[in-house]
């Protein structure tokens, strides 16, 4: 099977999944309780004849397969539908709040890739020391501590205590904003972290006892050319599928940690329409990060032909 | 000149209950092909990685390895690192494990020179092609293109071996080079080996647990059992007339070429695991010959045989044995 026609699965494979999401996150939100009408009319009484026309004017009387298919189109030429919070286009509202989370989501995961990896490598060389034991203990904490736990502890370490870090807000300009996003990054990523580095750790322990390694030893390969050519590179497979997973967890997350650290972005944007059942921001971010999870997995798919040769692109593995 | 010296070395481990080698006594010579046959366990793995300097890391390793005349125990890495690229490589036992599988085969047989040697690309890859092509595979320039999985054992076992010869070795080491192989592809690289060996006037190693492939293909065999070395013989004179017990065990149970297969005589037990140990000869436990207050108050030493010149067994009991006639051996 040629690279190609694997990529052309692959991409075909995502839409019908990106499908098959966007029918989900239409029909949950419609099953959630609350309804988005008493939120318009919040406070007023209106006629039942004005409830009509609003329902109207909102498409809520139509059957819920029309409505779902109006949606669809729409989403489909780029037009997620009007937040009934802001007053604004959706896209508009995701669009501004966007570069906030990226570079949050950005930072973390730089953390997480030098700090992770860096740790479960170590690790796995100092199998059995003190440094591995440190890092054991340390990943056992990490794993076990939340994202709201950390910010809260960062910030009165960091933020109160200390005052090292501003404890709220995005900040302007590029270092403050870095300023600002230090401490959510820390903790949005203690957790990962700490997955990482046991993965790492574990790929590492496992290549390391290979047969080739002793091999390549034994021709007077020096042993920093054995580790970086032959065992690290050989442990990428498992870091990088679970590096994947993370990219969209971490989303995910930042709607803790975005609230906890008082920061605009899209985490706490979806806090905030959710609370305010304004379903057509919650529909389009939902549907944004299930788009970026199957994105990065089939990246991460197309990427382990190049990790390991003996997986052939598509999955046809001889 | 003796290329490969190993004088009394023993080699513990930690937390096992009998050395991994005891007292080894070995030699190889430029030229020679010498056979070290044991069951599995016996301390041959070992003893081989021993000449390049490749022993565990928490062993505690007492005795010499002499390569060329110069000590590995205790070598720094520059020295280690010069035996390995220029004096002595090893051939692996199974070519699937021990070759990258992630990386091409030009890579597994350029990386030493250009890392060591600092060999260009160019000049490595000429060297490779030349090397791939020495160890009779159809199509080098394809091949160093290929990944692993991409060949057969066999051929992958031939690239393994270009691998060994990168260094321009004079000492060969060969750990089982064909048990990982199916039956008909063993005779091909045997003779491969034994092609190379020639042409190069390489001293060779070869390991195995195969006692008549051993003597059909060695000039000398030493035969080892739970750490030690039972006995030494030209390959003829071992096969001929074993002496040690041991052996004789063997021998009787090597499923012979003709005739039925129940006149096998496995030899009787098990053999000693690192967590035994005992006070005389490893082997008396199993020995049809063992006599109590002889065999079991202290190990025996490896001396010569009384009348055969040449060779040696550790048996207290050798000059009493009754001989060996080949109907013996193979009723």
């Amino acid at each position: 099977m040629s690279v190609a026609v694997a990529v052309l699965r692959k991409v075909v494979g995502m839409a019908v999944t990106l499908l098959v999401t966007s029918f989900l996150v239409f029909s949950s939100l419609y099953l959630a309780p609350g309804d988005p009408v008493s939120f318009l009319v919040k406070g007023r009484s209106p006629s039942p004849a004005e409830l009509a026309a609003i329902r109207k004017e909102f498409g809520f009387d139509q059957p819920f397969p029309v409505r779902y298919w109006h949606w669809l189109d729409a989403v489909l030429h780029g037009d997620f539908g009007r937040s009934y919070l802001f007053h604004e286009s959706v896209g508009a509202v995701i669009w501004a709040r966007l570069p906030a989370s990226l570079l949050l989501v950005g930072v973390a995961t730089l953390l997480i890739a030098v700090v992770g990896i860096g740790a479960g490598a170590l690790s796995a060389l100092r199998r059995g020391t003190r440094t591995d034991k440190g890092v054991l203990l340390l990943v056992t904490v990490g794993a076990a501590v939340p994202s709201f736990a950390a910010a809260v502890l960062l910030r009165s370490v960091f933020g109160v205590r200390l005052g090292w870090f501003p404890t709220i807000g995005n900040g302007t300009g590029l270092l403050d904003e870095l300023h600002h996003v230090a401490m959510p990054a820390v903790a949005l990523s203690v957790t990962f972290m700490a997955l990482v580095t046991r993965v790492t750790r574990a790929s590492m322990l496992d290549e390391l006892g290979r047969e080739h390694v002793e091999v390549a030893l034994s021709r007077g390969v020096p042993r920093g050319s054995v580790l970086r050519r032959h065992v690290f590179r050989n442990a990428l497979g498992p870091i990088v599928t679970v590096s994947g997973l993370l990219v969209s967890g971490m989303l995910v997350s930042t709607a803790i940690v975005e609230t906890a650290f008082g920061m605009s972005g899209i985490g706490s944007l979806l806090v905030q329409c959710v609370d305010e059942l304004d379903f057509q921001v919650v529909q389009a971010l939902v549907l944004l990060v299930v788009a970026v999870f199957v994105v990065v997995n089939t990246l991460v798919d197309l990427v382990h032909p190049l990790i390991d040769p003996r997986i052939a692109a598509g999955g046809g593995a001889r | 000149m003796t290329l490969l010296s190993v004088e009394g070395l023993t080699v513990e481990l930690p937390g096992s209950a009998r050395p991994v080698l005891d007292a080894v006594d070995l030699s190889v010579a430029a030229g020679e092909v010498v056979g070290l046959v044991g069951e599995s366990g016996s301390g041959k793995s070992v003893t081989a990685r021993s000449a390049l300097g490749l022993l565990p890391a928490k062993a505690r390793v007492t005795g010499r390895v002499l390569v060329e005349g110069k000590d590995l125990v205790g070598a720094d890495a520059a020295h280690l690192r010069e035996v390995r690229t220029g004096v002595a490589s090893m051939v692996f036992q199974d070519p699937r494990a021990g070759i990258n599988p992630v990386r091409r085969i030009g890579d597994f047989l350029t990386e030493p020179l250009r890392l060591t040697k600092g060999w260009s690309k160019r000049q490595a890859e000429a060297r490779a092609l030349e090397l791939l092509a020495a160890v009779g595979l159809p199509d080098p320039p394809r091949h160093l293109r290929q990944y692993p999985h991409q060949l057969s054992g066999g051929m992958l076992q031939r690239v393994m071996i270009a691998g060994a010869l990168a260094g321009e070795p004079r000492l060969l080491l060969c750990d089982e080079p064909t048990t990982a192989l199916d039956v008909s592809t063993q005779a091909e690289i045997l003779a491969l080996l034994g092609g190379l060996q020639r042409e190069r006037g390489l001293g060779l190693l070869l390991i195995t647990h195969d006692i008549e492939l051993a003597a059909a293909s060695c000039d000398r065999v030493y035969v080892m059992y739970a750490g030690r070395i039972v006995e030494e013989a030209s390959a003829g004179e071992l096969f001929g007339s074993p002496r040690h017990p041991y052996t004789r065990g063997l021998l009787g149970s090597t499923p012979p070429l003709t005739g039925p297969l129940e006149r096998l005589r496995p030899v009787p037990g098990a053999p000693m695991s690192l967590a035994e140990s005992a006070p005389g000869c490893a082997f008396a436990a199993r020995c049809d010959f063992a006599e109590p207050g002889r065999c079991d108050q202290s190990p025996p030493r490896l001396l010569p045989v009384p009348g055969a010149a040449d060779r040696s067994a550790a048996c207290v009991r050798v000059a009493e044995l009754p001989p060996v006639v080949a109907t013996e051996v193979r009723s």
